[in-house]
């Protein structure tokens, strides 16, 4: 049961966090909450025993892309939204499109509760099937499986980095050294 | 040397390894001097064509997630003729628009190594990789001219819903490896097998978000929202070769993904596939007759074009899954050229894109006039053009199939699309050329190039049964 009760608060604080984040004027704010979110999933990769994603969340987003996204707004020196431009009515009382697709979005999200809520007793056999939770989560494991079954995956992921880096180059160097 | 472990990868490693050679040769270049890098990437593109060839009928397949089966050999030609056009058409345009050589010939070689890599992927997870490796290389290449204002907004709004469709993708396959605990197409379709919806409503949400996922990018309506702004932003040659390449590479991954692994589960999403196609091909043409910028019209018929396409993945029969392959070629053969053409008129300042800058053409520009037509009219389906014969075999499926409302809704939208088709042929033949219009330079390369596309055009038009029969082939290995 505590672990349980474990998942509903984690999960909780992830999605209140994660709302609040789309909710703030401030990007500064915006950032603590993502910060935030970010923990919480952290402690629910835990409670899954997957200590080392676990970390490597920590490290990796709540750590070294946080940083990095208040480097952006530090440097871009944009504390706040700009007011004048800022459309403040609630998405449900915006008028058009904006509505239906809030209606769309309130849509979405009750499928998804209506489908998660009836799937208990099927998620059991594949699961099962992945063997010790234990083992698996070692870092030792996961390294083998990341070059052996996830080889090709991994590798091209690199390409997906690289092209990424070449296209942020393209996009943001001075013009005058041609 | 055809037997080891990388076999099936070999295409996709041409290009990629000529696209960092492309990156190499900018690195090395001294500053003004000229560089045929672009020939780099044709040489890479063809080692590809050649070890496609080669690896035809060898079923060889790497790391267990890239299999280069008969259809996925057969869109990587595709994709590979798609590349070279592109190449040929680029020298021009980047020459005169003062683009980044390198970085932009590297860009398109890695779209299509992942293009190529989605094309053959048979794993949830590689499809994915390989999806966001070609968004993002188009999403920088639709804003690569940055002094334009259109281009950067056209750029921005693709990558913002391109990001959110790339997410609604994830989630799809984070349910389906939940569901079914692998993100190898196999497994997951021997697994589903098994299964009933009544009892895992789970599988409708996975497949729902992956349609959404593959919807947004072959630009099926209502999921079409940002082709036209990111096809009239981008540099003609841009717009072509993302709206041939990445509909092909995309709906290569959608039949794969849809007709082998959840092929047990094809009543369920048949006619939401029958929903999709009849919008996304009423609403292109309806909208493109209104347009005036080519460009957008060009859009448009594009997004009709992608309803055609599912038209044959409802259909679902072999007539139907080959006409799809059949279509795709013609399609990317036609439609690459006619945002050639547009690209080559265009200038530095002004992208002359409008329907009014064409009024006339013919009395200056003949032969580019005459290939613009020919491209048109193939576009709009009418004998002997390769648009013809593809139309014939999609609407012929579908009323093999049964689906009788498809194929008139087909036909008709392709009888409205000769308007706006005939309009542009209408404005270079019979009006003026006006005294401001527009005069530019067109190199040799491009003017062959257009020119061998407009014989492919006419060949598999009226001879089109050697491809017929190769895009048959294509399908009898793996579905």
């Amino acid at each position: 049961m505590p672990d349980t009760l474990l998942f509903y608060v984690l999960s909780g604080v992830a999605i209140v966090a994660s709302a609040l984040v789309i909710g703030q004027r401030n990007p500064m704010y915006s950032i603590m909450l993502l910060i935030v979110s970010f923990g919480a999933l952290a402690g629910l990769y835990i409670t899954l025993d997957a200590p080392f994603v676990a970390v490597a969340q920590i490290i990796v987003y709540a750590g070294a892309i946080m940083v990095l996204f208040l480097f952006v707004v530090m440097l871009l020196n944009a504390p706040q939204e700009d007011a004048a431009e800022w459309d403040r009515t609630h998405p449900l009382r915006r008028p058009g499109m904006a509505r239906v697709g809030a209606l769309l979005a309130g849509l979405l999200i009750i499928q998804l509760a209506w489908a998660l809520m009836r799937v208990s007793a099927l998620v059991e056999a594949p699961v099962a099937g992945r063997g010790d939770a234990a083992a698996i989560s070692s870092v030792r494991a996961l390294g083998r499986v990341l070059f052996t079954d996830y080889l090709f995956a991994f590798e091209a992921t690199s390409i997906l980095i690289l092209v990424a880096m070449v296209g942020a180059v393209v996009l943001a160097r001075r013009e005058a050294d041609r | 040397m055809f037997n080891s472990v990388l076999d099936a990868i070999v295409p996709m490693l041409c290009v990629t390894l000529a696209a960092l050679a492309a990156m190499g040769a900018e690195a090395f270049r001294g500053r003004g001097e000229r560089m045929p890098i672009g020939g780099l990437g044709i040489v890479g593109l063809l080692g590809a064509g050649i070890s496609s060839a080669l690896l035809w009928n060898r079923n060889a397949s790497s790391f267990g997630v890239i299999v280069a089966d008969n259809f996925g050999l057969f869109v990587t030609l595709v994709l590979v003729v798609v590349g070279i056009l592109t190449i040929l058409f680029s020298s021009q345009v980047v020459e005169r628009d003062g683009l980044p050589a390198g970085e932009y010939y590297a860009l398109v070689l890695f779209a299509i190594a992942g293009m190529m890599m989605m094309a053959t992927a048979s794993d949830l997870l590689v499809i994915f990789i390989a999806l966001e490796v070609l968004s993002l290389a188009v999403y920088v290449l639709t804003g690569i001219r940055r002094e334009d204002p259109r281009a950067i907004e056209a750029a921005f709004k693709y990558f913002l819903l391109g990001a959110f469709s790339s997410a609604f993708f994830l989630y799809g396959i984070a349910f389906t490896f939940g569901l079914t605990g692998t993100t190898h197409l196999d497994r997951i379709g021997s697994y589903l097998a098994a299964q009933s919806l009544s009892d895992n409503p789970l599988i409708l949400v996975a497949l729902g978000l992956l349609l959404v996922g593959f919807s947004f990018k072959i630009s099926a309506v209502p999921f079409h929202m940002w082709t036209p702004d990111a096809y009239e932003g981008a540099p003609a040659i841009v717009t072509g070769f993302m709206s041939t390449g990445v509909k092909a590479a995309a709906f290569a991954a959608f039949a794969r993904v849809f007709l082998s692994a959840f092929e047990p589960f094809s009543a369920d999403w048949a006619p939401v596939v029958w929903w999709i196609a009849a919008a996304t091909m009423i609403l292109g043409t309806v909208v493109g007759v209104a347009q005036t910028n080519l460009k957008r019209m060009l859009a448009y018929s594009s997004i009709a074009h992608g309803g055609y396409l599912l038209v044959g993945l409802v259909a679902a029969n072999q007539v139907g899954k080959a006409a799809i392959l059949f279509y795709l070629l013609a399609y990317a053969v036609t439609n690459l050229s006619a945002f050639g053409v547009i690209a080559l008129l265009g200038s530095r300042d002004k992208p002359n894109d409008e329907l009014r800058d064409y009024a006339g053409l013919w009395q200056t520009r003949p032969a580019l006039s005459a290939l613009m037509t020919v491209c048109l009219l193939s576009l709009g389906g009418l004998p002997p053009t390769v648009g013809f014969i593809g139309k014939w075999y999609i609407f012929s499926a579908a009323v093999g199939a049964g689906y009788y409302g498809l194929a008139i809704i087909g036909v008709l939208t392709s009888v409205i699309s000769v308007f706006f088709y005939l309009r542009v042929v209408v404005m270079m033949y019979m009006q003026d050329r006006g005294a401001d219009a527009p005069v530019v330079q067109i190199n040799a390369v491009s003017m062959a190039a257009l020119t061998v596309a407009i014989v492919a055009i006419f060949y598999l038009g009226i001879l089109p049964t050697r491809v017929l029969d190769l895009a048959t082939q294509s399908i009898s290995t793996i579905f």
